[in-house]
């Protein structure tokens, strides 16, 4: 069935006829008068390509595309030197600089950066870090560390570390059972989905927080690793003092894997950025910070993706299976892969990501 | 900018020029610093009455299933509050990124207010790279800090819960915010470590060239007399009278070229006469661009009246 009325609607305007070339009083209007057909060729593939509509472009317009660019890139610098039309240089200027934009735009779809990043890209963007990352996971062992001395020292310590909604029965002098059954599964999937959701949105806020503080040359990204540790240091402590330390462990191990290992690469994306403001080497400040900011971004997409597959072993996994051997397998196997997929995963991404 | 007016007058403050692979020198012109508030309020009203709605559409849902008591749709409405958080989530987050990932570089905000996000060059003189995914993942995760988080604590603070935190928060929002002025290229925290910058993205309409019609070719189409006017007479003005004249001429206010034809004609001492102003105009405007055009070809400029 035809529709007439929309193909009319998002038909191609026809070109204007040519212009008269001749009955121009000025060369510099005859200089444009005879260009004029291209640059509003160029344009018109220009607008189809910034809507969106990559679809309606024809292989012709494709091929013709950094021809024309081309061609309206020298008119202008012809024009430039010709001409005094205020009016056609500054179409030009917009014209070629609209045309540059989606000439040397990025080309690739959302879906083929996909692939580059996750064949390659961010494994070797980690590995580029992997100072930080050494230097994040020393702040974090010492958060864990000064949290578990801290409280048994004093045990008033442990509110002030453990925000009080996380802690429910789980407090200083809680009876063994309590804390056990606090590591319960509990019966049937119900309110998982939302509870995975609430915790994914939770942790990449946390971790978006660790990165952007890098800009304050990495110190608050430090502190927050080191409050972070102290929490999960206090909360061993409570359980090792009932001897509950291997179940303890083997509870948090199911999803903390994979969430401490994300929040730990998010702190050293922070890291990297703080470092490179602070040792640009020899470059200039602003070159180096883009330059790591950039790596620590894919960095950021990858701890988002960990934090995701996180929330997902936290709220299903976790509640659902409840053997301290089992809970050990799934969290050390999580650890396993994602070191292998980041350290040994050595492909080098595709041509044109990046 | 919109797509009709031309830009006659620059601040060449603002101006960038950069060079591409094929050795051309684009000028790119740094955003002004409103047009970018302008561009993130308007997103953020999208954001919020988006947000707004789709929250009331969901509540909607959920108390229709709500109301399905027999049925215990413990799971569905479970699922539409998760579905809620991440909407949430992904909209507040991916909202800008999306946008500034398409083909245009901006968001309905900034291209309402005609900017877009465009790679920085390294250095001065340099050629531009191109605007990268990670580039825009950088510059839209710094947003947190700029703006929200200082946000809620600023927000928290009147009612003393957060004492000397708000205070905190107030400088370290004041600090990003007005982060903007204290560098020549306005950017932002986020452009800064994403390496970007924003910058006017002007849609200029190809405008007709003036010489084709009208007196500029020949005689007047009331009068019928042809101007003529002598090298003296055209040597008295420079490139910017004549740009000042293109306005003129294609505004077509007729109360300003009135104006115009009466001080041009006292200028080289014509008596101006009255009713064939446009035609004059034309003619004028013609001739003296014929006559810098081909001073120009030489390698002789006159910028303006006051120039030699």
């Amino acid at each position: 069935m035809k529709a007439p009325i929309l193909s009319g609607l998002f038909a191609k305007k026809a070109l204007a006829p040519p212009p008269d070339i001749e009955a121009a009083a000025l060369r510099s209007d005859r200089f444009r008068l005879a260009r004029q057909g291209d640059w509003e060729r160029l344009e018109q593939i220009v607008r189809t390509m910034e809507s969106g509509r990559l679809r309606r472009l024809s292989d012709e317009d494709v091929v013709e595309l950094p021809t024309l660019y081309r061609t309206a890139a020298s008119s202008l610098s012809v024009a430039r030197e010709t001409s005094l039309d205020a009016a056609t240089l500054a179409y030009l200027e917009s014209l070629v600089q609209r045309a540059w934009f989606q000439v040397y735009g990025p080309r690739q779809g959302f879906f083929r950066w996909l692939g580059g990043f996750l064949g390659g890209g961010l494994s070797a963007a980690v590995r580029e870090i992997w100072l930080e990352i050494l230097i994040a996971l020393a702040v974090m062992v010492a958060g864990a560390i000064a949290g578990w001395l801290l409280v048994s020292g004093n045990q008033d310590w442990f509110y002030s570390l453990v925000p009080s909604g996380l802690t429910g029965d789980r407090v200083p002098g809680a009876s063994r059972e309590a804390l056990l059954k606090s590591l319960d599964t509990v019966k049937g999937p119900s309110g998982l989905s939302f509870f995975a959701a609430y915790l994914f949105q939770n942790n990449a806020s946390v971790s978006i927080l660790a990165f952007a503080l890098g800009f304050a040359f990495g110190v608050p990204t430090l502190m927050i690793l080191l409050k972070e540790m102290a929490t999960l240091g206090a909360m061993v402590w409570l359980f090792a003092s009932k001897g509950l330390t291997l179940q303890f462990v083997a509870w948090l191990s199911v999803h903390g894997t994979t969430e401490l290992f994300a929040i730990l690469l998010a702190g050293a994306a922070g890291l990297h950025v703080g470092r490179s403001m602070a040792f640009p080497g020899d470059r200039s400040i602003l070159a180096a910070t883009a330059e790591s900011g950039r790596r620590a971004a894919i960095v950021m997409a990858g701890v988002v993706m960990m934090l995701i597959v996180a929330a997902i072993l936290e709220s299903f996994v976790r509640q659902l299976v409840g053997s301290t051997l089992d809970r050990f397998l799934i969290g050390g196997s999580m650890l396993a892969l994602w070191c292998t997929y980041f350290f040994a995963f050595r492909r080098d991404p595709t041509g044109d990501y990046q | 900018m919109t797509a009709a007016s031309i830009r006659f007058t620059r601040d060449p403050k603002r101006e960038r020029i950069c060079v591409t692979p094929e050795g051309i020198a684009l000028t790119f012109v740094v955003a002004t610093r409103s047009a970018r508030l302008g561009a993130l309020l308007i997103d953020y009203m999208i954001l919020l009455f988006g947000s707004i709605f789709i929250s009331i559409a969901m509540g909607m849902i959920l108390g229709g299933i709500g109301s399905l008591v027999d049925a215990k749709p413990a799971g569905a409405a479970e699922f539409v509050v998760a579905l809620w958080v991440i909407l949430w989530f992904v909209a507040w987050n991916g909202y800008f990124m999306i946008f500034e990932l398409s083909a245009r570089g901006a968001t309905p905000g900034k291209r309402l207010t005609g900017i877009r996000v465009a790679a920085r060059p390294a250095s001065d003189h340099e050629g531009s790279a191109r605007l990268t995914a990670e580039a825009v993942i950088a510059r839209n995760l710094l947003r947190d800090i700029e703006l929200f988080l200082p946000l809620i604590l600023v927000m928290s603070a009147p009612s003393g819960a957060g004492g000397p935190a708000g205070l905190a928060a107030t400088a370290w929002f004041l600090v990003f915010a007005f982060f903007p002025f204290f560098n020549r290229d306005a950017l932002r925290a986020g452009d800064l470590i994403a390496g970007t910058w924003v910058v006017e993205a002007p849609r200029t309409k190809l405008a007709d060239a003036l010489s084709v019609e009208g007196a500029a070719k020949g005689a007047s189409s009331v009068t019928g007399a042809t101007y003529q006017f002598g090298d003296a007479e055209l040597s008295i003005y420079g490139e910017y009278e004549l740009q000042t004249l293109e306005r003129m001429l294609r505004d077509g206010q007729q109360e300003a070229l009135e104006a115009v034809h009466t001080a041009i004609c006292t200028k080289i001492g014509w008596s101006p006469g009255a009713g064939d102003e446009r035609a004059f105009l034309e003619a004028f405007y013609a001739q003296l661009r014929a006559k810098l055009e081909g001073d120009m070809r030489f390698g002789k400029r006159k910028a303006d009246k006051f120039s030699a």
